[in-house]
């Protein structure tokens, strides 16, 4: 009697185990689709979960049952550290959860599709991929973002690019001018410096360490690389303790061991989201931002950290190389790009129908309507001729960044470098010496790319 | 037997299973994403040797050792026994609001826990900082440990507080009031009377809080381990390399010494328990 009692309890724990599975059809023949996203209403990248429950989801079931299709469709919201929302989507994926259409980093498309974790969108959702209208309006390095060995995992949203965005308020106080264009790491060091003159609080916010994570490293460390002449992987060789590699370590220290910068704030669990807080209180006299920065984070009405006199107060300027000349490609001005994709989940119960989903989502009507009127660099040509105009903080990124920007490699390896890199600056805050912080770099680098053979020096 | 079985299957399902497992990822160089993560190969001992010779598992060990010693054995059994024996006595309104506060440190979730610490401790916008009148003072970056030890101490207090208060009451007053008379001090009372009395209460409880501290992670959402690994405990060095860090199979070696750890620390405890029932009959 028992026995047969705990047996029940236990089968009964079995079902409701399975019954937390994610759901597929729901009887009736109507289908329910899932998106997720690192947005969240009111949070982090509101204007896209917006665009998604108040645009995307109802014109979609709109469309759907024109054709005699029940379709319901739900939205995941996530509003966390990128690194925490791709360790939950790693999870998922692995685990044969997780929602239909997923929007990924695009640097992550190699470790994923490397796992197996997503596949090549015509093997999910068959021949008719190759088909759609979309590939011909979508530049062939924006493409790029989501293939990995020459194959297509995940359509491409946009792009971005990287600049200085400084304080016009606080630069008129430190006699800075207001069209303020550094043409040097030196330049930026005088301006920090003529800032805290002014008694600005936090000259400088150039994110370091590994608390701000791949933020580090794209706004950080890899411009600077690159402003050094050198990128982080070329050649077919990872660039190890350079003398480069050195140089950007070396303006590090510059600034946050004089004051210029706030270690602080590079060491907290939660410092970059503080940082944009600052910078909008306006504490942060210059900041490295992408173009994010402007559409999301000081946007005056959907930004985190909204400024109401955001087109006045905040000016924007190219990310100098070292001196003149030095950049890579014996560039004046660098940039990093990089840009977030939509995939499919494999093991989608209704892989044509999500595939449906996402070409709809890429097409040009809700292109459009995600931005809202806003700036963005989106993947369309099509979208971009005739959005781009009104703004000039958009017409600014497409028309200056991207020419000279860099992109990370594609390489599954390439995120345990960058936090490697990551380390580097941290030990640099943390007080260590450009030599230290250098070797212990090439070290565990050796360790992450299979010895100093293919290492650069 | 046939009255065990179901008990056994739910040990084997939950417990022994996925220790197994976790012995076998441990032997191999599985990953979160990448390549090993769709064929990991078996590596051998490699990710053993590679922890037990890792500067950071050390400190992280380390760390952890202060964090046992000082929150829960210090920090939780001392207060709350100086909580329980303060409040031996008396009844009424008094004992009954400091129980319910420090009872409410622990049922409250931890989320919303750690979210009142970090408003408590914020360097900027802090509660503390704006009552000691030192604006700034970065509570969390400068002593990270401290801060958890002290958060672990006032979140866990209360089932210490309430094992020692109800073992206090099998301490026969006329035998404390015999002591007294006999002139020893509070100190002597406690050391004569009270601790043989319930020293094996004691012993449970030290074994219950050792073990749950060692292997606590609320202390990840208040610093994360950070600055530079100043707070990272043995839970979170094992977050942080296996799910950060995409790390599976080395995060498994590591769970898999810390399960030793356990049981070492677990060991112990029962022997001086057994000691003790030894010396009694």
């Amino acid at each position: 009697m028992r026995h047969a009692r705990s047996l029940a309890v236990l089968a009964a724990a079995a079902l409701s185990l399975t019954a937390c599975g994610s759901g597929g059809s729901s009887g009736d023949g109507d289908t329910t689709l899932t998106i997720t996203a690192n947005a969240i209403s009111g949070g982090k990248n509101a204007a896209t979960a917006d665009w998604t429950k108040n645009w995307l989801i109802p014109k979609f079931e709109e469309a759907q049952k024109a054709k005699g299709k029940t379709v319901h469709v739900l939205f995941q919201p996530n509003g966390v550290d990128d690194e925490q929302y791709k360790t939950k989507i790693a999870l998922d994926l692995k685990s044969g959860a997780g929602a239909d259409v997923i929007d990924l980093d695009g640097i992550w498309v190699g470790e994923f599709a490397q796992a197996g974790y997503i596949k090549p969108l015509t093997e999910t959702a068959g021949a008719e991929v190759e088909q759609w209208e979309g590939w011909s309006q979508i530049p062939q390095a924006v493409q790029g973002l989501g293939i990995f060995d020459g194959k297509k995992y995940g359509l491409p949203q946009g792009t971005d690019g990287r600049v200085l965005y400084f304080n016009k308020t606080l630069f008129a106080k430190a006699g800075l001018p207001a069209d303020w264009q550094p043409k040097s790491w030196q330049d930026i060091l005088d301006a920090g410096a003529a800032l805290k003159k002014a008694g600005v609080q936090t000259p400088l916010q150039i994110n370091a360490g590994t608390a701000m994570g791949e933020a580090t490293s794209m706004q950080g460390a890899l411009p600077l690389l690159v402003g050094a002449g050198t990128e982080i992987f070329s050649g077919g060789k990872w660039t190890g303790a350079s003398q480069g590699l050195k140089d950007v370590l070396g303006f590090y220290r510059q600034i946050y061991t004089t004051g210029l910068g706030d270690p602080r704030l590079q060491q907290e669990a939660k410092g970059r989201d503080k940082s944009f807080q600052e910078f909008a209180d306006g504490k942060i006299g210059v900041l490295a931002e992408g173009d994010y920065f402007w559409r999301a984070v000081v946007e005056p009405k959907l930004g985190v950290a909204p400024m109401q006199d955001r087109d006045k107060t905040v000016g924007y300027a190219l990310i100098p190389a070292k001196q003149p000349g030095a950049g890579v490609r014996g560039q004046d001005f660098v940039s990093m790009s990089g840009g977030a994709v939509r995939v499919l989940n494999p093991k989608s119960k209704n892989a044509k129908l999500a595939w449906e989903l996402l070409s709809f989502m890429h097409g040009a009507e809700a292109t459009k309507a995600s931005l809202g009127g806003e700036a963005r660099i989106t993947s369309r040509t099509d979208v971009n001729d005739e959005v781009l105009a009104p703004d000039p903080m958009l017409g600014y990124v497409a028309e200056k960044v991207l020419p000279i920007t860099s992109y990370r490699p594609g390489l599954a390896v390439y995120p345990q470098v960058s936090v490697a890199l990551q380390e580097a600056t941290a030990d640099i805050v943390a007080g260590k010496s450009v030599d230290e912080a250098a070797a212990a770099y090439q070290k565990k680098l050796e360790g992450l790319v299979g010895g100093a053979a293919n290492i650069a020096q | 037997m046939g009255f065990v079985f179901p008990a056994l299957v739910l040990i084997g399902v939950f417990l022994i299973f996925p220790a197994l497992w976790t012995i076998y990822l441990g032997l191999t160089d599985f990953r979160l994403t990448g390549l090993a993560a769709a064929d990991p190969q078996i590596v051998g001992v490699d990710n053993y040797t590679a922890a037990l010779g890792d500067e950071r598992f050390h400190t992280s060990l380390w760390l952890t050792v202060q964090f046992v010693l000082g929150s829960a054995i210090i920090g939780q059994a001392g207060l709350g026994f100086s909580i329980a024996w303060a409040l031996r006595n008396r009844t009424g309104p008094v004992k009954r609001v400091v129980e319910g506060l420090v009872l409410l440190a622990w049922i409250l979730p931890s989320s919303v826990v750690a979210f009142l610490w970090i408003a408590l401790l914020d360097r900027d916008q802090g509660t503390l900082n704006a009552l000691l009148h030192m604006p700034g003072f970065a509570w969390l970056l400068d002593h990270p440990m401290l801060s958890i030890i002290v958060f672990n101490t006032w979140r866990g207090t209360a089932f210490s507080m309430m094992l020692y208060g109800a073992a206090l009451e099998n301490v026969p007053p006329s035998h404390l009031e015999t002591a007294r008379l006999a002139g020893a001090s509070t100190f002597q009372q406690l050391r004569d009377v009270v601790f043989p009395r319930i020293r094996g209460h004691m012993l449970t409880n030290l074994l219950l809080i050792s073990l749950w501290t060692f292997n606590d992670f609320t202390s990840f959402q208040i610093t994360a381990g950070g600055p530079e690994g100043r707070s990272e405990i043995l839970p979170v060095y094992i977050y942080n390399v296996a799910l950060s860090g995409g790390r599976l199979g080395f995060g498994a070696a590591v769970s898999f010494l810390v399960l030793l750890i356990n049981l070492v620390l677990a060991l112990v405890y029962l022997r001086l328990l057994r000691g003790r029932r030894g010396a009694e009959a």
